[in-house]
């Protein structure tokens, strides 16, 4: 804290005439010089934690990782000062520095509390470094984890997505299609897709395919419901202008509805996708013999706790990657949308 | 080169077509009452002909243009364009609506080329496109989006969509309804012009008796709701035509009183 004091200081004197919120509120939100340094010193906490004081346990990880922190602290100490220096970098360097901060504080709490003074129950709560180790000395079992996991999931995701969109694009256009097809939407689309497990692994010849069709099922049914409701309030004046300048039936699908509905669409993949995740990892472990739902099974199966946070933290990276991923396509492909709707 | 101009000049005759109304009733259903909207309108317009259509709101001037267009059948009698029956809408007949209806996810650009690349052309076609643009004045908009546009701008980039096909009959629902008097003024200049230079039919809907008598060859007055034809007035006016050319300004006044406003003026 006395780190924060002196930039305090300095901040409040520079902009004292038109600040009217505390300046460590604003000196937080910008993160500037003095959060910058502050970064520095949780990190040299947790690494001298790590280096100087005896573990309870018996961990191998433990000066590994005290590098990498005293690491991570000399890069927040150079990044400070050399911010200016670094462009963009240093600019998202300056903009992340108070979430270093909390991570480094986090992370000196985590490891004396279960590393030092034993103060969570030890199989259940492992240290930063039993999880480092993890990821050193059990990386191949876990990278085909991640491998097997990635492949269920996109192949079952492509193939909902698409079936969903087609279905959707049909029952919004044609009115033959929309009344067989949605009352059978209505009858089955609510029931959750784990629902279908039982019923999909005797069905169907191996746990990957039947897997495939859970997760296929579970993106289908957002994505089909929100293509129709998108293509079916696509104005008629837009089909209107389009037929005048000559347009076939196949021109107003492709170039007026589609586009229309597109950002219907998208708002179907993000719940799809949402709704694939609960059950890959469902089906993972359940089912298949491979995946990070299974690892996490088997991690939890053999008490090795430290290999299920290790999962954990990987699965929340993929996921939250490809939510990223399919927001990036989107901003792409609806660049126009961007002041027609806050987003 | 002399294949794609042949072409052009068999598909798109720098002629405007005619067409014949003949005694076309329309109605619309609403929650099971029948609501008449034209009743008995019968109309011969020459090729190449300026005509404004005048009626207070809701009489069905809209609705007369979307028979014309092609975008509804009438529920009786029959309309033409040179002799051939209308059932469908056709590139050749055109449509600016009230609104611009400009298409959100496509640039200017992209939205003038709706007809071409419609109708399969617009790769061999492309520079219709920027000529249509350029004539208009928004050549520095190509790559903008509707929403970065003013409505002035907007509506004449549906004004370049529908010309960019070279129309024969060229349908105009109230385009510069909503524009500032400043640009409307411009707006009506350039499309007198346009329509001198290409000699394609025009049907004008608009609420303003000046702007008729300032650009039509021929006027016609409908009646309130449902439209009949309440007057076939022509407008023998040179152009460019002056505003307060008293011969106009007869006109005026005598189209006011046949819509009801007698007692203003
Ligand atoms: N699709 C429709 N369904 C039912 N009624 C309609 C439909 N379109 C128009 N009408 C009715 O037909 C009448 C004429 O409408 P229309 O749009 O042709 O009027 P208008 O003369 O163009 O009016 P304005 O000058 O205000 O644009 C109106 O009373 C309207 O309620
Ligand atoms: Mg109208």
């Amino acid at each position: 804290m006395s780190t924060y004091s002196v930039s305090d200081a300095s901040a409040a004197a520079g902009q004292a005439a038109a600040d009217v919120s505390p300046g460590w509120l604003e000196k937080l939100r910008s993160g500037g010089y003095g959060v910058g340094l502050a970064a520095a010193v949780p990190w040299l906490a947790f690494g001298a934690s790590c280096l100087y004081w005896e573990d309870l346990g018996d961990w191998s990880r433990t000066h590994g990782l005290a590098i990498a922190a005293f690491g991570i602290a000399a890069l927040a100490l150079l990044g400070t000062i050399g911010a200016d220096f670094l462009g963009s970098a240093g600019v998202a360097l300056r903009r992340r520095a108070p979430w270093l901060v909390a991570l480094g504080s986090f992370l000196t709490v985590w490891e004396v509390a279960t590393a030092k003074f034993g103060w969570l129950p030890l199989p259940f709560f492992p240290p930063p470094q039993a999880i480092l180790e993890v990821y050193t000395d059990d990386m191949p079992k876990l990278f085909d984890s991640v491998i097997a996991s990635v492949k269920l999931q996109l192949g079952g995701y492509i193939i909902g997505a698409a079936i969903g969109f087609l279905t959707g694009v049909s029952i919004g256009w044609s009115q033959k299609v929309g009344y067989w097809v949605h009352p059978i939407l209505r009858f089955i689309g609510p029931l959750p897709a784990t629902a279908w497990l039982p019923f999909a692994f005797f069905t169907f010849p191996s746990s990957w395919s039947a897997s495939t069709f859970l997760i296929a099922l579970a993106t289908g049914f957002p994505v089909t419901v929100l293509t129709w409701s998108g293509v079916a309030s696509v104005p008629n004046a837009y089909y209107d202008v389009a037929r005048t300048l000559g347009a076939k039936p196949s021109f107003l699908v492709l170039k007026v509805a589609i586009p229309a509905a597109l950002p219907h669409v998208f708002v179907g993949l993000f719940m799809g996708l949402g709704a694939s995740f609960a059950v890959l990892v469902v089906a993972e472990m359940i089912g298949v013999k491979a995946g990070l739902g299974w690892y996490l099974q088997w991690a939890q199966g053999w008490a090795a706790y430290a290999n299920m946070y290790a999962a954990l933290i990987v699965m929340s990276l993929l996921c939250s990657g490809a939510i990223t991923l399919l927001f990036k396509t989107r901003d792409r492909l609806l660049v126009w949308q961007k002041g027609v709707v806050k987003w | 080169m002399v294949a794609a101009a042949l072409h052009e000049a068999i598909a798109y005759p720098a002629v405007g077509a005619a067409l014949d109304i003949e005694h076309v009733n329309h109605a619309f259903d609403i929650d099971g009452v029948v609501l008449p909207v034209l009743e008995d309108v019968s109309l011969a317009i020459e090729p190449g002909e300026f005509v404004a259509l005048l009626g207070p709101s809701g009489c069905g001037k809209s609705t007369l243009l979307r028979l014309v267009a092609g975008l509804e059948k009438p529920r009786s009698g029959v309309l033409r364009e040179d002799d051939i029956r209308i059932t469908g809408p056709h590139p050749s007949r055109v449509v600016v609506f009230q609104d611009p209806t400009l298409f959100p996810w496509r640039s200017v650009w992209d939205n003038v080329a709706l007809g071409l690349e419609a109708q399969g052309i617009l790769k061999s076609q492309r520079q219709r496109v920027d000529a249509a643009i350029d004539l208009v004045g928004l050549s520095a908009f190509r790559k903008a989006y509707p929403h970065q546009l003013s409505g002035g701008m907007a509506q004449r980039v549906a004004l370049a969509r529908a010309l960019v096909n070279d129309p024969k009959v060229l349908i105009l629902d109230e385009p510069l309804g909503k524009l500032d008097s400043l640009t409307r003024i411009t707006m009506q200049a350039e499309i007198v012009s346009l329509w001198q230079r290409k000699g394609f039919t025009t049907l004008l809907v608009t609420h303003d008796a000046e702007e008729a008598l300032f650009l039509a060859n021929r006027v016609i007055v409908l009646s309130d709701r449902p439209a009949r034809v309440k007057a076939d007035i022509r407008v023998d006016r040179p152009y460019p035509r002056h505003r307060g050319d008293p011969y106009l300004a007869d006109l005026r006044r005598q189209i006011l009183g046949l819509l009801g406003l007698d007692a203003t003026w």
